[in-house]
């Protein structure tokens, strides 16, 4: 069977800059520095090439065990959104700073340096999962990393992530929370609690909206009065960055400017990142709401993991180096896939255990 | 037991369509918007542009009565829940769906402090006809924070009236009457009984609120309960009546108020009754069943009344700890087995 192959698309060059950063310049508040697209070592990229890719492989595995049964109940994955996790939490420190999102977390655990086989355990529900099977995809932990969950309530996260940077202040312990949530959480009145309280307390805290465009099937548009994210915090004088969250260099060097105002005493910053989700929004969606066109459009022009690729071969990588690199990490994914498989389901005792610290 | 609806709704012999549970909410809402002009929805998906429902029950009537009556909304449940109250208070009767049981919570304030409360506390000036639809339920993996079955927390708060059907013509019926009554009901559906068939009943067809319904006749033991736990109820007295046990079953279908003269008749007539609920058995609805039996018939009791309810923590996300969790059929068969060898 000979295939030829389609005549690609060509690829747009990665956004130059962060499109927007309020205060507005001369403004009297502080002000977040405008951030630059970070200028990456060839070491560097391949490093963040790496991340994103194998958050993409265990993503498409994920799916496929899905597919197969292994996995039930919800499982909703990050794949076109990698360049978020990856770029901002190659900032932070595991261990030191902390990072809790929703339910869509495998990629975040897997930037954060977490085992693959501990987390895809826990989405086949095995007692080697990194929650022992009882909380599943969308509730993950690793408290070594600072990593918070996973968490299935909508926006609920925001306030937890408000106490974990009280925390951080209050022991000065130099952390900062990274809080990530959806578009469509951005409409959870606890949110705004949280924004007041945390401009109100300066605490050291990044509230992330991942703009994927979609809430479920509800596009931005129509949830959403005002459409641009970034613009949310500030009837809280929260300072907002919209960064593109398909270029892993560009939210790299935003998750720097970031850092430094928020490290700096000044309390939280508010970034938006711009970014689109490849999949439904989790494994049963028919994506009646949006078309096969406008998805395929975003992977051949905006593709994070492409557009390094081809960074990368610019900087005089070879086209071997990055196959052995695929090759390894489809390996790690297998590796993960087999231990999810073949590791023993949790005893029916362990129902009452964790319940309680104590017993009752 | 003249006036106690049986499941048996239609004639058996005449060749009725039958419908699903989701087709029967479906067209109880349609039946009730195309009556009352004052009957809106509101929720996260409902129009037809973000797919018509999670579950798809409010599939088809965006197109039919339009996006200002089927209004899709921003993930803002406190909102939801508020602006639907506020409508009832302007005279409307808006269904607030909350996609599923757990995020009911985050609403819990409007609930409880206003929904439930404005009549009593305007002394009768104002009350509040509005339905809370939402759904839940174990056995499919959902975990935690997505499986909880909260009536108890309801049941608890005077001024709400708490719903659930078992199978399609109760959906139909029941959520009819939740829309003309005009006090907050809460309407739990269940994620498992979605698919259920029955015959359809037919056009304008309601189910009173505060009525049981008897799933099956029996004379020795009487098992009450409500939702899902129905079915396997209905099996378990199957294979008991094997062993010449006979099972009568009683489905609530209105969990508060409950039907008081039906569980009390059945049970004085058979000496022993087993409570069983989905939601976790501390503390939960079954007991104040258990308790109220206890007070009314404590000596025509053979046994004390069995409780089988979910085990006492979080639903796990894992399979065979989720199954561990869900009351199952052995658990009912043993709880019946309790009290048929209950010596005093
Ligand atoms: C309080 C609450 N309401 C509703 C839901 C159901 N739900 C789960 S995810 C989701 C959409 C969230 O969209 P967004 O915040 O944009 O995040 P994304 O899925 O795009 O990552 C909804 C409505 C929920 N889990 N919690
Ligand atoms: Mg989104």
């Amino acid at each position: 069977m000979v295939k030829t192959p389609a005549a690609k698309p060509e690829r747009k060059p990665p956004a130059k800059s962060v499109s927007a950063v309020l205060p507005e310049e001369g403004s009297n508040h502080p002000r977040p520095r405008d951030p630059q697209r970070h200028e990456a070592t060839q070491d560097e990229l391949l490093h963040f090439y790496k991340e994103m890719l194998l958050i993409r492989r265990f993503e498409e595995r994920a799916g496929q065990l899905y597919g197969l049964g292994l996995i039930g109940g919800f499982c909703h994955l990050y794949i076109g959104q990698e360049a978020v996790a990856v770029g901002l939490q190659s900032a932070l420190t595991p261990g030191r700073d902390s990072v809790i999102t929703g339910y869509r977390d495998h990629g975040h655990m897997l930037a954060y340096g977490i085992d693959p086989k501990v987390i895809m355990a826990e989405l086949t529900g095995r007692g080697a999962g990194i929650s022992r099977g009882k909380g599943g995809s969308m509730h993950m932990f690793s408290t070594e990393h600072k990593f918070y969950g996973g968490h299935g309530i909508v926006g609920a996260q925001v306030p937890l992530g408000a106490g974990l940077a009280f925390g951080h202040k209050y022991t000065e312990d130099g952390g900062v929370c990274m809080a990530y949530f959806g578009d469509g959480a951005a409409n959870q009145g606890q949110v705004y609690e949280s924004f007041n309280m945390a401009a109100l307390w300066k605490l050291p805290i990044i509230f992330v909206i991942e703009n994927n465009g979609y809430a479920m099937g509800t596009k931005v548009s129509r949830s959403s009065a005002e459409t641009e994210f970034y613009r949310r915090g500030d009837s809280f004088r929260i300072p907002g960055m919209q960064v593109n969250g398909m270029d892993v260099l560009e939210v790299r060097g935003a998750a720097e400017a970031a850092l430094e105002y928020v490290r700096g005493g000044n309390g939280p910053l508010l970034m938006e990142l711009k970014t689109y989700r490849y999949r439904g929004h989790s494994m049963s969606d028919p994506a009646k709401y949006r078309s096969r066109e406008e998805v395929q459009n975003m992977k051949d022009t905006s593709d994070p993991i492409e557009a390094a690729k081809a960074e990368l071969l610019k900087m005089g990588v070879t086209e071997e180096t990055l196959k052995s690199i695929d090759k390894d990490i489809r390996k790690t994914v297998s590796e993960a896939a087999d231990f999810a498989e073949t590791s023993p389901e949790p005893d029916p005792s362990d129902l009452y255990t964790d319940v309680l610290v104590e017993q009752y | 037991m003249s006036d106690t609806a049986t499941l048996e709704t239609t004639a058996p012999q005449a060749k009725v369509k039958q419908i699903t549970v989701v087709q029967a909410l479906n067209a109880a809402i349609d039946e009730a918007m195309a009556a009352d002009e004052g009957v809106i929805l509101l929720g996260e998906d409902v129009a037809a542009k973000q797919g018509g429902g999670v579950f798809k029950v409010s599939s088809g009537l965006s197109e039919k009565y339009g996006e200002h009556r089927i209004r899709a909304t921003p993930i803002s449940e406190q909102a939801i829940m508020g602006a639907c109250v506020g409508a009832a208070l302007a005279g409307m009767r808006p269904i607030a769906e909350i996609m599923l049981m757990n995020f009911v919570t985050v609403a819990m304030d409007q609930i409880v402090n206003h929904a439930a409360k404005l009549r009593f506390m305007s002394g009768g000036q104002t009350n509040v006809p509005m339905v809370i639809r939402t759904t839940t339920g174990v056995g499919v993996g959902f975990g935690g924070q997505h499986s909880d079955m909260l009536e108890a927390w309801f049941a608890h708060v005077p001024g709400l009236k708490i719903v659930t059907p078992s199978n399609a013509a109760d959906a139909k019926g029941l959520m009819r009457s939740a829309i003309e009554c005009n006090d907050p009901v809460i309407f739990i559906e269940n994620i498992l009984c979605y698919g259920l068939k029955s015959d359809d009943p037919g056009a304008d067809y309601r189910v009173p609120l505060g009525k049981a319904a008897i799933a099956r006749e029996g004379s020795d033991v009487t098992l009450i309960t409500y939702g899902r736990t129905v079915l396997d109820t209905l099996e378990v007295a199957e294979t008991l009546a094997g062993e010449g046990v006979s099972v009568e079953v009683i489905d609530l279908r209105t969990i508060a108020p409950y039907d008081e003269p039906t569980v009390t008749a059945s049970v004085r007539k058979t000496g022993r009754a087993v409570v069983l609920h989905e939601a976790v058995r501390s503390y939960g609805t079954g007991a104040e069943i258990a308790s109220r039996l206890h007070e009314s018939l404590f000596n025509d009791l053979k046994a004390p009344v069995q409780r089988i309810g979910g085990a006492f923590s979080a639903v796990p996300m894992a399979s065979v700890l989720e199954q561990a969790w869900i009351p199952n059929k052995d658990e009912i068969t043993a709880a019946i087995r309790t009290t048929l060898d209950w010596k005093r």
